[in-house]
């Protein structure tokens, strides 16, 4: 943070990002979470664009923040409720997970603050998007090829099992 | 002329310059100029291709089109807007309000915040991102959750049908969308829009990508939901999809993004596959801002030309044809541009 400005960014971001994201958990209705899930990519898309890091941000809102909307969709077709106001219901247990979740919260917090960070020797780079095919085509190939084979082996198992279901309904 | 609006900026920045103001706040004053605008410019724009749209399907249909407000009917879409707005917003009671009335207002922020990057003339770009073209594709994507939601906040069964179309086409269409593009990428070696245009000056790459070109215009016109795509909001099935229960500046928000939509899509062909603001036939003598709209606009026509001409395909023709013909042929765009870079890099002739 070397200015004012960058300090008062970070301070508004974090404060969007932990807020919206306190909201998709208390919210009731599962559609106002997965929204108010967006703006907290988004927040998380600014702080990325607060660390130089412009491709990243973009990343992130193509790929979170534009695909929630598919999340959305699965999540009316698939919750069995005809009214969607209760649809992300807290339980009884909120009691007991609040302390667990903020002792580990407190506990994290106290390790980073006292945690000997070491500084980058190298220079930044200003153009980091160049960089990304030679890393990702030449230097590690195979884990990226391996990578996109589950992806492609899990999209036909999941076409695989729709289909089984259709037709063992035609007969029927 | 060719610097006219280089020089209004260069203009404004030495006056502010010698009024005393500090070098951040000058930037940050003409920063907001350049994007206001911007703004500007697409608002009228999107006021007038209404009445482009208008007088265009008229003549294809062989009738006059709007001709009473003002000279040539040049006024009525400013008499419709000012009627729209006179209004009343009906709010249904079973709907979410909140998000029914956060719809409109938040439908024409993805578009306009695409345009900072776009490069209208010769060093007329108001922020010269490295990855624009990244970008674009980034922001662009959020409008469809926004549709989304409008439809579903107004809780009626079209509404929501219409919905879940929005969602269905943009992610079917986006996909081919995204990988005609990455032809001009390997071309290029970058996602500067300065830079793609900037490597067009000798041959445009409509030339050595048409089969990209071609893709970019047909899954451009199923993401600005227009005939022949326009199942969204397809009158004859689904009222008007997820806008249906919006009235007055609600519906006429909705109604004006979908032309800044367009605007978008074209500026955006032109940028990557028709040269931008470079001038064909060594015809310098035009100012590059010019040559740019031009090109922007003879491509919105092409838009409407679709439009008048084709019938409305169906929901699993749409579906077909997207992830069965225009992905595969894409990716196949993407393997012989690979190749035909390396071999030419390899013989170098």
């Amino acid at each position: 943070m070397e200015n004012i400005y960058s300090y008062i960014a970070f301070v508004l971001l974090s404060g969007m990002i932990l807020g919206s994201a306190l909201l998709v958990v208390t919210l009731k209705n599962l559609v106002h979470s997965v929204l108010w899930l967006i703006v907290a990519f988004i927040g998380v898309a600014g702080i990325f664009l607060l660390l130089n890091a412009d491709f990243v941000a973009a990343v992130q809102v193509l790929v979170y923040a534009g695909a929630v909307c598919i999340m959305i969709v699965f999540g009316v077709m698939l919750v069995q409720r005809i009214d969607m106001a209760n649809s992300n219901p807290v339980n009884r247990r909120f009691k007991i997970a609040a302390p667990v979740v903020g002792g580990l919260f407190i506990v994290i917090g106290l390790l980073t603050a006292r945690a000997q960070w070491v500084a980058a020797g190298k220079e930044v780079p200003t153009q980091t998007v160049q960089n990304l095919a030679p890393i990702l085509l030449q230097d590690f190939v195979i884990p990226f090829e391996v990578a996109a084979i589950l992806l492609t082996v899990a999209l036909t198992g999941a076409l695989v099992l729709v289909k089984e279901v259709k037709s063992n309904g035609d007969r029927s | 002329m060719e610097n006219l609006f280089v020089n209004m900026a260069s203009g404004m920045r030495s006056l502010l310059a010698s009024a005393g103001l500090p070098d951040t706040a000058t930037d940050f004053i003409l920063m907001f100029l350049k994007l206001g605008a911007i703004l500007v410019y697409i608002l009228i724009s999107a006021l007038w291709l209404v009445y482009m749209e208008r007088k265009v399907s008229a003549y294809m249909q062989c009738r006059i089109g709007p001709n009473r407000v003002g000279p040539l009917g040049l006024l009525q879409t400013t008499a419709d807007i000012g009627k729209l707005i006179s209004k009343e917003i009906i709010i249904p009671r079973c709907a979410d309000k909140k998000l029914f009335l956060l719809g409109p207002i938040l439908i024409f922020m993805p578009p306009l915040a695409v345009f900072a990057v776009a490069p209208f003339g010769k060093d007329m770009v108001a922020i010269d991102m490295n990855i624009g073209v990244y970008y674009f594709l980034a922001v662009a994507s959020l409008s469809t959750v926004i549709v989304w939601m409008s439809g579903w906040a107004s809780n009626n069964k079209y509404s929501l049908i219409g919905g879940m179309r929005v969602v269905a086409q943009m992610v079917s269409y986006e996909m081919p969308l995204i990988l005609s593009i990455v032809g001009v990428i390997i071309l290029t070696g970058t996602l500067n829009m300065s830079e793609i245009i900037r490597a067009q000056e000798n041959v445009w790459f409509i030339f050595l990508q048409p089969l990209g070109f071609l893709i970019y215009l047909i899954a451009g016109v199923a993401e600005t939901n227009r005939a022949p795509f326009d199942l969204v909001e397809g009158e004859s099935e689904i009222i008007c999809g997820p806008f249906t229960e919006y009235s007055g500046m609600g519906f006429a928000m909705f109604f004006l993004a979908e032309y800044a939509n367009v605007v978008l899509v074209s500026v955006m062909a032109t940028t990557l596959f028709l040269g931008g603001w470079h001038a064909p036939f060594g015809l310098t003598f035009i100012p590059s801002w010019i040559w740019f709209l031009l090109k922007v606009y003879v491509m919105i026509f092409l838009f409407m030309w679709f439009r008048w001409t084709y019938p409305r395909v169906r929901v699993d023709q749409l579906m077909e044809f997207g992830w069965k013909v225009l992905v595969p042929l894409s990716i196949a765009n993407i393997f012989v541009t690979g190749i035909g870079k390396y071999l030419y890099q390899t013989i170098r002739w």
